[in-house]
C-alpha cells in the first residue's frame, strides 16, 4: 500500500516529505516564492503576506504558515494571487523611505529585488510623514527605523537564536516600530552586537556602522603608517560583493586590492590566531592537569564575552583569559611594529577588517587601550572594505593575487580555521595533541568537531588525558550549556563558543547573501584555505616562534600575559536605573539592594523586602534624623554594581556587602546607625 | 504645624515602600510565570496608576525576560500607561453616538478648563488626566464621560465645569 502523500503545485505533483509548510514544497518545485519574514531557522511569523497562494478549498493563504496535506492543490500564480502580492508589496513600499541611492544595502536589498521582480514601477499609496530618529550611538550597528518593513526577522533572530531579546515590536498598528525598550539606543541595552539582526534584515534598517571615512583619513594622512589585519572569514566572503561565488577564496585579490587602496602593510589576523592557540591551549592544559577552573570557555568571540558578562558573571572565571586574535594582534603590533617599521608609535594606525559587528565594540573596550591609545584604531566590516574597493573602482576579480607582508602576515592553517565554528577547537587540539602525547601529529584533521549541529560533543584521549569537548554556536545553545554547568551537569573540559550560527563566516558584518547555500560554501572555503597552506599547526609557525623568542619570552609568561591576556567583569544589562522606593531627598544612610538578574536569582528581593520592613517597622527613617525628618534611612533597589559573581550585593553608604543576606545587611545598617548616632551626640 | 509638609514627604515615602512591596508580592503570587505577564502588569498598574520604567525593568529581571518584550506588551495595549496619571482619570467617550452628540466639544471644554492639549494629557498638579476612549457602551446617555468610577451622561459645557469644580473643591480648593 502506498502511504506516500502528494501535493500539487502549479500542476506539478510532488511527494510530501517532512516539509513543515507549503512554502518549503513550493521552493522544492523550483519556484522562488517571495518572502521577507520566512527563515527556515526561525519561527513562522506570517507578517509580510507575500508568500500567498490559492489553495483549493482554502482560498488565499500564506504558504509559510500552512502545513501541507495530502491532495492539496496549490496555485501560486493566479490573477488574484498576483494582484494581492503586488498590493502587499506596494503597501510595504509606502512604509519605507525609498532612499535607495544613499542606502548601505542598495546593492543587495530584498525589497528592491522583489519590487523589480514583481514589476512594480510606482507605489500608489501616499507616504507616511512620520520620520523616526536614526540610532547611530552604538559602536557596532546603525538602526534606521525609517527603512524597516516590520518583517520581524531581527526580533526573532535576537530572541530565538541568541536569546538576548534586545529589540522587540513597540506600539501597534500604524505606529508599530522595532527597537529597544523606552526608545533607548542599542548602545545602552543588553545588545551583544553579534549583528545577526543585520544579517537577517532584508533591507537597510540595520547595518554595520561604517568606519571607512576614518580609515580613508588615516590613509590620506602622510604622517601615518597604516597597517591592516584581515580576519580569516573575510577572505571567503568578500568576493561575493564582486560577483564571485560565496566561499571563493580570494585572499590574493583582497591583499592586492588593499595595497592599491594604500595600506602600508597588510597582515593576517590568523597570525594572531596562531598565538591565541598556543596561549589558550597552554592555559587549558595547565587548568586540565591541575583540575582548576574547568570547563574552559574560549574567549575569542566578543559577543559571547559580553553575553557572559551580562548573564553568567559567575562563569567569567571559566573564560580563557586570552584576548581575541584581533586584540592580540593590536597590542602586539603597537609593541613591536614601531621598531620594525622605524616609525613613532603615535604614527602607527592599526586597522582591522572583520566579519563581525561586535569586533567594532570590542576594539573600543577600556581594557584595550594603553596610554590612552587604542590597540586597534579602526575596525572595518567585510562589506566596508568592499565599499572602499568599489569606491576606488578596482576590478577585484581581475586583480593578480598578492601576498601578505611579513612577519605578522604569516600564518598556519590552524589560524585560518578560526573563521569556522569548531575551528578554534580543532586548532587547539592540533597543539594539545603534540603537547600531551609527545608525538608528532600527522593527520591534522579533527573531523569530530566539524559540522552543523548547534552543540557538538567530542570525547577523545590524548596520551593519558581524557578530554570532553563541546563546540557551540549561537547564543541560545551557549545559554543551554551554561545552564547545564550551573546545575552541575557538565563534564566538559573545553567549550568553544561562537555567537553566530556557523561561526565568524556568518558574522554580522559579512556581505548579506541570498544564496541558500552560502554558509556551507563559506565554511568549505575556510577548510580549503587550511588545506592550501603548507603548515597546519600553530606551533610550527616560524614567525610565532620568533615573536616568543624576541618579545614575549615564555608561553603564558609575564610579557605574554601583559600583551595577550585580559580580564572580564560583570556588566550591567541596562544602564543607570535605580528604583527610589522611598525617594528621600538627603538620606544620611542609604541602603541599596542590587536587584540585577544575578542578585535577584540569589534572593536579593527577599533581602530588599526584609530591609524595607525593618526600616519602616522600627521607624529608622527618623530615629537617625535626630534633628528633623530630612535625615533618614533610605532604601533603594538598584540594578547591578557589576560584581555579580559575588552577589547578592547590598551597599550601605560606602560599605559593600558581598554574598549578602538579611542578617549581614541588618548588622551593617545597625552599625552605621550607631556610628551616626555617636556623631550626632558629639 | 510646621511638620505638616515633612509629614507629607514621610507619608509619600511610606506609600512608595508599600507599593514596591506589593510589586514583589504580585510576582510571587503569580510564581514568576512569564505567561501571567499581562495580569501582573494590570495589577502593578493598579498600584501605581501607571507602569514606571524602573518597575518594568525590575519585572523583566523577576520574570527572566527581556525588557524590550515587556515594553512591547505594555505599549501594545491601550489599557497600559507608561506615563504617570493624575488622581482623577477622565475618560470621554468618542464612539459614534457620543461623537455625533458633540463629544469633541466636551473634550475641548476640558482642554480649556484643565489647561491641557492634544499632547499634554495630565495636569501639572497630577490631579487630572484626560483620555478619549471608543464607546463605553452607554450610547443612550451620549455624550458620556467617566471620572474614575463615576459615570456622567449627557454632559454639556455647563455640567462639565460643575463636575470638575466639585472635584477641585473636594480636594481642597483651586490651587
Amino acid at each position: 500500500m502506498d502511504n506516500q502523500k502528494y501535493i500539487t503545485i502549479d500542476g506539478i505533483k510532488l511527494p510530501i516529505e517532512n516539509e513543515r509548510n507549503v512554502l518549503e514544497l513550493v521552493r522544492k518545485a523550483d519556484i522562488e516564492m517571495p518572502t521577507f519574514c520566512y527563515h527556515s531557522e526561525l519561527s513562522v511569523y506570517g507578517a509580510c503576506r507575500l508568500c500567498v497562494a490559492d489553495i483549493e478549498g482554502m482560498g488565499i493563504q500564506t504558504t509559510c504558515s500552512t502545513p501541507p496535506r495530502d491532495g492539496m492543490i496549490v496555485s501560486t500564480n493566479t490573477a488574484e494571487v498576483r494582484q494581492i502580492r503586488k498590493v502587499n508589496l506596494e503597501l510595504l513600499l509606502a512604509n519605507h523611505d525609498i532612499s535607495c541611492p544613499t542606502c548601505a544595502r542598495s546593492n543587495n536589498c530584498k525589497l528592491q529585488d522583489l519590487t523589480r521582480r514583481l514589476g512594480i514601477t510606482k507605489s500608489r499609496f501616499k507616504k507616511t510623514d512620520k520620520v523616526h530618529p536614526v540610532d547611530r550611538k552604538s559602536r557596532s550597528i546603525i538602526h534606521d527605523p525609517n527603512k524597516c518593513v516590520l518583517c520581524g526577522d531581527c526580533v526573532r533572530v535576537c530572541k530565538e537564536i541568541q536569546t538576548v531579546g534586545a529589540i522587540d515590536f513597540v506600539q501597534r498598528g500604524s505606529n508599530t516600530t522595532v527597537g529597544p525598550a523606552y526608545g533607548k539606543s542599542l548602545a545602552d541595552v543588553e545588545c551583544v552586537y553579534c549583528g545577526q539582526c543585520v544579517r537577517a534584515c532584508p533591507v537597510g534598517a540595520l547595518t554595520p556602522r561604517p568606519e571607512t571615512e576614518e580609515v580613508w583619513k588615516a590613509i590620506h594622512d602622510k604622517t601615518k603608517t597604516v597597517v591592516v589585519q584581515v580576519a580569516p572569514a573575510v577572505r571567503v566572503a568578500i568576493g561575493e560583493e564582486f560577483g564571485l561565488e560565496p566561499g571563493t577564496v580570494s585572499t590574493g585579490q583582497m591583499v592586492a586590492a588593499m595595497k592599491r587602496i594604500g595600506f602600508d602593510q597588510i597582515y593576517d589576523t590568523s597570525f594572531a590566531a596562531d598565538l591565541t592557540v598556543i596561549e589558550e591551549a597552554t592555559e587549558f592544559i595547565t587548568r586540565k592537569l591541575k583540575g582548576e577552573k574547568l570547563p574552559q570557555f574560549t574567549s575569542c568571540c566578543p559577543a559571547w564575552v559580553k553575553f557572559t558578562e551580562q548573564y553568567y558573571p559567575e562563569l567569567l572565571g571559566n573564560l580563557s583569559t586570552c584576548k581575541s586574535p584581533q586584540q592580540m594582534f593590536g597590542s602586539l603590533a603597537k609593541e613591536i611594529l614601531p621598531a620594525i617599521l622605524k616609525i613613532r608609535k603615535e604614527d602607527l594606525v592599526v586597522v582591522s577588517v572583520m566579519p563581525c559587528t561586535a569586533k567594532k565594540f570590542e576594539a573600543k573596550r577600556d581594557e584595550f587601550y594603553k596610554d590612552e591609545m587604542a590597540d586597534v584604531d579602526h575596525v572595518l566590516s567585510t562589506e566596508g572594505l568592499s565599499k572602499m574597493i568599489a569606491e576606488m573602482g578596482i576590478q577585484f576579480a581581475k586583480l593578480a593575487p598578492e601576498s601578505f607582508d611579513l612577519p605578522l602576515g604569516f600564518k598556519t592553517g590552524a589560524g585560518v580555521l578560526f573563521g569556522n565554528s569548531g575551528g578554534v577547537s580543532e586548532a587547539v587540539l592540533r597543539f594539545a595533541y603534540e603537547k600531551l602525547t609527545g608525538e608528532t601529529l600527522s593527520k591534522v584533521d579533527f573531523k569530530m568537531v566539524r559540522g552543523k549541529e548547534g552543540i557538538r560533543i567530542a570525547d577523545l584521549e590524548l596520551g593519558k588525558v581524557k578530554l570532553k569537548l563541546a563546540v557551540v554556536h549561537s547564543l541560545a545553545n551557549a545559554r543551554q550549556i551554561c545552564e547545564e554547568i550551573k546545575i552541575g551537569n557538565s563534564e566538559y573540559d573545553l567549550i568553544e563558543v561562537m555567537a553566530c550560527p556557523g561561526g565568524c563566516v556568518n558574522g554580522g558584518a559579512q556581505p548579506v547573501s541570498f544564496d541558500p547555500d552560502y554558509l556551507e560554501k563559506r565554511t568549505k572555503g575556510i577548510y580549503s584555505c587550511d588545506k592550501q597552506l603548507q603548515l597546519h599547526k600553530s606551533q610550527e609557525n616560524p614567525y610565532v616562534k620568533e615573536v616568543y623568542q624576541q618579545v614575549l619570552g615564555e608561553v603564558g609568561g609575564h610579557k605574554a600575559h601583559e600583551l595577550l591576556h585580559t580580564h572580564f567583569t560583570g556588566r550591567q544589562r541596562i544602564k543607570n536605573q535605580t528604583i527610589n522606593i522611598r525617594n528621600t531627598q538627603h538620606p544620611k544612610i542609604e541602603v541599596c539592594v542590587c536587584v540585577g538578574t544575578n542578585c535577584y536569582n540569589k534572593g536579593a528581593h527577599k533581602i530588599l523586602k526584609k530591609m524595607m520592613k525593618y526600616v519602616s517597622e522600627n521607624k529608622l527613617e527618623d530615629r537617625v534624623g535626630f534633628e528633623g525628618h530630612e535625615d533618614m534611612v533610605d532604601v533603594k533597589a538598584t540594578f547591578c554594581f557589576e560584581c555579580c559573581e559575588r552577589g547578592p550585593v547590598v551597599r550601605i553608604n560606602n560599605k559593600i556587602i558581598e554574598h549578602a543576606d538579611y542578617a549581614k545587611a541588618k548588622e551593617v545598617l545597625d552599625q552605621e546607625i550607631f556610628v551616626y548616632g555617636e556623631l550626632m551626640e558629639k | 504645624m510646621e511638620n505638616t509638609l515633612l509629614d507629607e514627604v514621610f507619608i509619600e515615602a511610606n506609600v512608595k515602600t508599600r507599593q514596591f512591596e506589593k510589586v514583589i508580592e504580585i510576582v510571587e503570587k503569580y510564581k514568576f510565570q512569564k505567561s501571567r505577564l499581562i495580569t501582573i502588569l494590570q495589577e502593578v498598574q493598579e498600584e501605581y496608576r501607571y507602569l514606571p520604567q524602573e518597575v518594568l525593568t525590575f519585572l523583566a529581571t523577576a520574570l527572566d525576560m527581556p525588557v524590550a518584550e515587556i515594553y512591547g506588551v505594555a505599549t501594545f495595549y491601550a489599557h497600559f500607561s507608561l506615563e504617570a496619571k493624575g488622581k482623577y482619570v477622565i475618560k470621554v467617550c468618542n464612539g459614534t453616538a457620543c461623537h455625533v452628540k458633540g463629544s469633541m466639544k466636551l473634550v475641548n471644554a476640558l482642554f480649556k478648563k484643565l489647561k491641557l492639549n492634544e499632547n499634554k494629557h495630565t495636569t501639572d498638579d497630577m490631579m487630572f488626566t484626560l483620555e478619549t476612549v471608543s464607546c463605553l457602551g452607554a450610547c443612550g446617555l451620549a455624550p458620556v464621560m467617566v471620572v474614575n468610577e463615576s459615570i456622567y451622561g449627557q454632559v454639556g459645557d455647563k455640567k462639565v465645569n460643575e463636575i470638575i469644580d466639585s472635584i477641585i473643591e473636594a480636594e481642597g480648593g483651586a490651587k
